[in-house]
């Protein structure tokens, strides 16, 4: 099985994952930059299918992050998934991207029974998730995606970019201070899910935050 | 590529409306629209992000009824063009992803295209014999020589002359600081009338009486207009805020002192106001410049006051206005198809997946370089 996953949770990148290849990896971007998801993503994945030499048709399905994350980011890389599974006649997953980053602590020397993944929500905040890790599973989400202040998250060794912004609160594991999720991971992730049988999420956004508009109170009247 | 007849598929996405337009040369195949305008109403404005949030779901349906509407696969698309801006900047994220993506995955060339040009780009279909393109025997309609286009909506108020459609467009003038259609909705919340504004006051003022107050003309006094043969800095610029303030102000003045707020002789005197400076401003600019044929756009072309104003001192100054059918004056995707079909047609090469979206695009870049 070939997937194709994009994450634009924070940076932007793509994979391909194949369950007939070592280590699954087939081909994979990411960047570094939070901010130009627009111009880099649709690039890099056109190079990273010529570069692999798979097209469309090669595909069996993709797998997109649905954050949390900023919500312009985000957007990018769920409507280029979309797009591109529509083309392609091809089904379409989402995966909490914070998923991402657990999968690749667990499968690092740092790993512990229960972590948080945290990464960064701007405005102060934080967006996390609690999972928990028995061996030979899977990262197991017990608790989020939330969005809160690096404060009021419970006390557990932390990893991601949003623990290293907010060391000083948070037990940060510094192998992990600037990690940000990865499709390769997610594409992992989606693979062992689906060999295991298990269902994966749609490709809704998972803002978290309403949008910031007010509904306008009455005028004020002169008297 | 197919440069003659270009099968072109257009999608727009700069403000509340997600379009998906398809256009076979100069020949309109669908122009299909999802708005998110209700979800903006109890705000009494568009906010960015739930606009940006409802072109993200609405994209893929838009595109799927587009393509059923037309009766084409994306086989038979030649090239695909896309709104990249002026606009909203989350908003056009959306579109310009997802335009990306389509590239990516049809492997047919994307053109990043300006969302203001576009709105003259209708002016080029065929059967819009009302819309600026003429059509000699058999051949492809084309646009006047001399033409401006007044582009009124909620986002922008602006005149432009149109050189050529593909490569040279100039902006005369513009608004400094609100859309002319912004106006009409903080004007009609500070009434009460609802939102959008424009169909509301638009309503309200024909049962008012225009002249009962005086609202100012901004940008008019003489330091800002100067002369024909040293035009002042705004000479062809609009400002609305002040507007806004002035109303404000009125009804105020009626309840400090006890009074019923004549609604709907503010209403008419604060749309007089509008139309009266939008009016003369572009007509002005049309006479200054050259202008013999005028297009309007955008969605406060519906106003009936602006529309019959504008065609009075259009027709005393020998300037013909044409309006297209006001489906294609709001935002949409079949503009953005025409637009690119206009591009294909005249060779120019496409903008490639590198480019950003820039919400303030300005009309002199008519398409992106690759
Ligand atoms: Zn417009």
């Amino acid at each position: 099985m070939l997937i194709l996953a994009i994450d634009t949770s924070a940076v932007a990148s793509a994979a391909l994952v194949s369950d007939d290849v070592p280590e699954g990896v087939v081909a994979s971007f990411s960047t570094e930059d939070t901010r130009s998801h627009a111009e880099v993503l649709a690039p890099g994945i056109e190079e990273m299918l010529a570069s692999a030499d798979v097209t469309g048709e090669d595909i069996d399905a993709l797998v997109v992050g649905v954050g949390p994350g900023p919500f312009t980011g985000l957007r990018s890389g769920i409507a280029t998934a979309r797009t591109l599974a529509f083309v392609w006649g091809k089904p379409l997953h989402g995966l909490v991207s914070l998923d991402a980053v657990a999968l690749e602590v667990a499968e690092s020397t740092a790993a512990v029974p229960e972590f948080l993944v945290v990464t960064d929500a701007r405005r102060k905040e934080v967006y996390w998730a609690r999972y928990t890790l028995e061996d030979g599973r899977l990262p197991r989400l017990e608790d989020g995606p939330h969005v809160s202040f690096a404060a009021d998250l419970p006390d557990l060794p932390a990893f991601g970019a949003g623990a290293g912004l907010y060391a000083g609160a948070l037990d940060c594991h510094p192998e992990f201070a600037q990690e940000q999720p990865d499709a390769l991971f997610l594409g992992q992730f989606a693979l062992a899910r689906l060999a295991a049988g298990n269902g994966l999420l749609d490709s809704t956004p998972l803002y978290l935050r309403e949008s910031d508009a007010q509904v306008p109170g009455p005028r004020k009247r002169a008297l | 590529m197919n440069r003659s007849q270009p099968l072109v598929l257009g999608i727009e996405s700069s403000c509340d409306e997600t379009g998906v337009g398809i256009v076979r040369g100069t020949t309109l195949l669908t122009n299909t629209v999802s708005s998110s305008m209700d979800e903006h109403v109890r705000f009494g404005g568009v906010i960015p992000e739930i606009a940006s949030r409802a072109h993200l779901d609405a994209f893929v349906p838009t595109l799927e009824q587009a393509l059923a509407d037309a009766g084409v696969t994306l086989d038979e698309v030649d090239a695909i063009a896309v709104t990249s801006g002026p606009g909203l900047a989350g908003a056009l994220m959306v579109g310009v992803c997802a335009a990306k993506a389509l590239a990516v995955a049809t492997g047919k060339p994307l053109y990043a295209i300006n969302h203001l040009v576009a709105h003259v780009g209708v002016g080029l279909l065929d059967g819009q014999d009302n819309a600026g393109g003429s059509r000699q025997n058999g051949t492809a309609p084309q646009l006047p020589e001399n033409l401006g286009a007044l582009l009124v909506s909620g986002g922008h108020t602006e005149i432009l002359k149109i050189n050529s459609i593909t490569d040279d467009v100039v902006l005369l003038g513009s608004t400094i600081d609100d859309a002319a259609g912004e106006a009409y909705d903080k004007v009609a919340r500070i009434l009460g009338l609802g939102y959008p504004g424009g169909p509301a006051i638009d309503k309200v003022a024909r049962t008012g009486n225009p002249k009962s107050i005086r609202f100012p003309r901004g940008l008019s006094q003489p330091k800002y207009m100067g002369t024909t043969e040293e035009p002042g800095k705004h000479r062809y610029d609009w400002s609305f805020s002040g507007l806004k303030t002035a109303v404000a102000r009125c009804v105020e003045q009626f309840e400090a002192r006890g009074e019923e707020i004549p609604v709907a002789d503010i209403a008419a005197a604060f749309q007089e106001a509008v139309v009266d400076i939008i009016s003369s401003k572009a007509v002005l600019a049309c006479r200054e410049h050259g202008i013999k044929d005028v297009l309007l756009g955008g969605g406060v072309a519906a106003n009936s006051r602006l529309r019959e104003l504008t065609s009075q001192r259009c027709a005393s100054a020998g300037i013909r206005l044409h309006v297209p059918p006001l489906n294609l004056c709001t935002d949409n995707g079949a503009m953005v198809a025409a637009l690119g079909a206009q591009l294909v047609m005249a060779g120019v090469e496409p903008s490639g997946i590198r480019f950003a979206p820039d919400s303030s695009m300005p009309v002199t870049s008519v398409s992106l370089p690759a």
